[in-house]
């Protein structure tokens, strides 16, 4: 390969395809959270984006906790070390939230809909609760090593006119997120509570007669969802950074991915996180420098060339949502039709 | 019986309102309540436009702000002078991108109609969007640029009409009517929950649009200073009849202090006045579209047509069988709704005398109207009158009452306490967290609301 094409590769990567996967791996755990409680509850949880918010902000506040008592684990952010105690906590929250608000509408058997407001409810509740607590202003709580591949040392290295920079926040991700797709793709097929789950979620009668306690399944739904959240919440805060709003914005982008991969269906979600994350990221991606290294010279690209402007990312995900729904409204994987 | 009941309800409802009116304006200041007085009929009109599509019909539309926006663009198109600079830089190229967009959207619109489902249909819109998209770019970017170069600091887009600023509440009220036929076509039909995630999504599409288009509305530049239906303060404050109308208000006032502290007492009285007449004026204008749009939502529900879309929302199917085009109906409402949302949009401008596509958030422009509804009573029109007012002063309100609460709260706390000053900084965020509660224990314990449905039945029934 030329150089001139190395680079263009070594571009690409440092702008689309790195951040791509972070970012997707994020969207991923949160889309499945999603799906997980759209399966075993029924209807598009609204409060979920808060739900991030809050673990990552009790995965903060955790941070802070052991910072102060100098507690550390170098080259790797306290965050992670703090991520149990911030589960546990935001566990307990999912479940008192279940327990005040939704089981009263499971048993009166209320419609999907009636669902989604009482959703909006707790959003609200939940924002109310992470402002108060923590402000609207912008946290930093990432410490520990900033890069695994520093752009400067990557072109030392090979010699290239483009680096090629690591997050350690990023292959934190990406690590963590493979770890616990596996293990809930290990939970849900190899365990008789994950059986129970999917039977619930395929068809909820069937499974009821077959004397699988619904509320147990409920209960490990939200479980799992809380775990999720809290995590995809924190690796949002420490590779961005924690900005109470950024949540909420967060919500069009996870359903757009649950609805993409199917809803209902984990497998689903994970394609869609990643869909709805490179969509984004390559439509609003400036290719100009890009072009440059592989057309011919003379013929460089003089705008640009961006697709879409950066502010419009909503519309990426939100027009992929519209053409799945009018292309194949049950998704990639075959969820639960519309 | 039952309905003695019910305008029983309603009048205690509104009277204590008005109390809470009475009590902020001898408490705080006049002004203030009429500021919340305004902004709170603006909410109810909101409000009311929700329940036509919730409450008549079951559209769970999570879209209001992007409604109320565009009404606020109208507000910008309508009154603002025409910026002829920009129209001589860009306008042709503009029109050429613009046409070229509809002509690519009617293909898309034609294949799509013409073809079947599969890949024959996929590989022809898709042969018409990319090397169309590209096309519209080449004449529109040039177009926007250099619309946006001229006289960036003051103007910098193609400017409005120049017409009086009363027109765009009607013009609010078809623009928004326009994107949500334009949505409604898509997204109706979906599942409801569904439904709410696509119209959530292009109310933020919308407040992008309008934040990054600067040749149409300027963006996060905002546009500023726009003009009133109503007279300005200032000139209000040369007016003689004016004063003299003040003077005889104050007589009593004035007439007890001496001859040289009269001047100065008069003007800072004329200066107050000045400022609580503005917003009278706007309250007439606002109190009139209210009552308009109030009379017309319940003499719509109250017809065959709202017995029609009553039966289609408790029970699609059978409406169905019974002959009723249910898209049909789902998409009129849709559209009649979100106009309602429009035109409160553009009064919201008109009231500002700006746009800032900065300060539309969907937890204040969207959610906050669902929980006047749910609250007020879905399928009460009053009910829906009396949330939008209800809610916001709550809104308004819990700011002040929650740091005051905290104050006294922490009041046995060091004045530097960290802890104490933190709260005192974050006790206004408490409201939202209110609004949840309030939504969630309204929809536990009394799920009709204050003022719920009436359903009108036959006697003997």
């Amino acid at each position: 390969m030329t150089p001139d094409l190395l680079n263009a590769l070594v571009l690409i990567t440092n702008y689309v395809i790195v951040p791509g996967l972070a970012y997707g791996s994020q969207l991923a755990l949160g889309a499945l959270g999603i799906t997980l409680i759209y399966g075993t509850l029924r209807f598009a949880n609204f409060a979920h984006g808060e739900t991030m918010a809050f673990g990552a902000m009790m995965a903060i506040l955790f941070t802070w906790w052991l910072q102060s008592m100098g507690i550390s684990i170098q080259p790797l952010p306290t965050a992670l070390l703090a991520l149990p105690l911030a589960i546990a906590a935001t566990i307990a929250f999912a479940l008192f939230t279940d327990k005040a608000v939704y089981k009263f509408y499971r048993k009166k058997r209320s419609t999907s809909a009636v669902f989604v407001i009482a959703s909006i409810g707790v959003m609200f509740m939940m924002n109310g609760i992470v402002r108060f607590i923590i402000g609207t202003n912008d946290r930093n709580f990432a410490d520990g090593e900033r890069y695994i591949i520093m752009a400067r040392d990557f072109k030392n290295m090979t010699g290239l006119d483009e680096g090629l920079g690591i997050k350690v926040s990023q292959g934190i991700t990406v690590v963590v997120a493979v770890i616990l797709v596996g293990a809930l793709f290990l939970f849900l097929q190899k365990t008789r509570a994950g059986k129970a789950m999917r039977a619930f979620s395929d068809n909820e009668d069937l499974a009821l007669l077959s004397g699988i306690n619904p509320e147990r399944v409920v209960l490990i739904a939200w479980v799992i969802t809380a775990t999720l959240a809290t995590i995809a919440g924190t690796l949002y805060g420490l590779d961005k950074s924690f900005k109470p709003f950024t949540f909420f914005q967060l919500l069009l982008p996870l359903f757009a991915a649950a609805i993409v991969g199917g809803i209902g269906k984990p497998i689903g979600a994970i394609a869609g996180g990643f869909i709805i994350a490179f969509s984004e990221v390559t439509v609003t991606y400036a290719y100009k420098k890009f072009l440059t290294y592989i057309v011919p010279e003379g013929m460089e690209p003089n705008g640009l060339v961006q697709l879409l402007s950066t502010d419009y990312k909503f519309a990426v995900s939100f027009i992929i949502l519209v053409v799945v729904l009018l292309v194949r409204p049950t998704g990639i994987m075959k969820g639960g039709s519309v | 019986m039952i309905d003695i009941n019910n305008s029983l309800r309603a009048i205690i409802s509104f009277s204590v309102i008005a109390l809470l009116f009475v009590v902020i304006g001898t408490v705080q200041s006049w002004s203030v309540a009429l500021t919340i007085f305004n902004l709170g009929i603006i909410s109810a009109i909101m409000a009311l436009g929700v329940n036509i599509q919730w409450g008549y019909a079951g559209l769970f539309n999570v879209g209001t702000m992007g409604f109320a926006a565009l009404g606020g663009v109208a507000a910008v198109l309508v009154s603002q002078p025409p910026v002829p600079e920009a129209w001589t830089a860009g306008g042709w190229r503009l029109a050429v991108s613009i046409a070229l967009f509809i002509a690519i959207i009617s293909m898309v619109v034609i294949v799509y109609k013409k073809t079947t489902k599969g890949l024959i249909r996929n590989i022809s819109i898709t042969a018409i969007i990319v090397p169309g998209y590209f096309v519209f770019r080449f004449f529109f970017d040039p177009a926007s640029s250099a619309i946006e170069s001229v006289n960036p600091a003051v103007t910098g887009f193609l400017g409005g009409l120049g017409l009086p600023i009363l027109f765009s509440w009607i013009v609010g009220g078809f623009f928004a009517a326009g994107a949500a036929w334009l949505v409604g076509k898509v997204s109706l039909g979906l599942r409801s929950d569904y439904l709410a995630i696509a119209t959530l999504g292009i109310s933020e599409i919308i407040i992008a649009f309008i934040k990054n288009e600067d040749w149409l509305t300027r963006g996060v530049k905002n546009v500023t200073g726009l003009n009133r239906p109503v007279p300005y303060e200032i000139e209000l404050q040369k007016n003689d009849a004016f004063i003299g109308w003040v003077e005889w208000l104050n007589e009593s006032a004035l007439s007890a202090i001496s001859a040289d502290k009269h001047t100065a007492l008069l003007h800072q009285m004329v200066i107050e006045h000045s400022g609580i007449f503005v917003k009278l004026c706007y309250s007439g204008l606002f109190i009139a579209v209210l009552i308009t749009i109030l009379m017309l939502s319940v003499k719509a529900l109250d017809s065959p047509w709202g017995r029609m879309m009553r039966a289609i929302r408790d029970n699609e199917i059978s409406a169905g069988a019974m002959g009723k085009n249910v898209t049909g109906r789902h998409l009129q409402v849709f559209i009649l709704g979100s106009a309602v949302v429009g035109i409160a949009g553009a009064m919201l401008v008109t009231l500002d005398g700006q746009l800032t596509p900065g300060t539309y958030h969907p937890l204040r422009y969207t959610f906050l109207i669902w929980v006047m509804v749910i609250v007020g009573g879905s399928g009460n029109n009053l009910g829906s009158v009396l949330g939008g007012f209800l809610i916001w002063l709550v809104w308004i309100e819990a700011e002040p009452v929650g740091v005051w609460a905290i104050d006294q709260l922490t009041s046995w706390m060091d004045g530097s306490n960290p802890i104490r000053l933190h709260l005192m900084e974050t006790a206004q965020h408490m409201r939202v967290f209110i609004m949840g509660l309030v939504l969630l224990l309204v929809m536990r314990f009394h799920p009709e609301g204050l003022l719920p449905e009436v359903v009108k039945r036959e006697e003997g029934e």
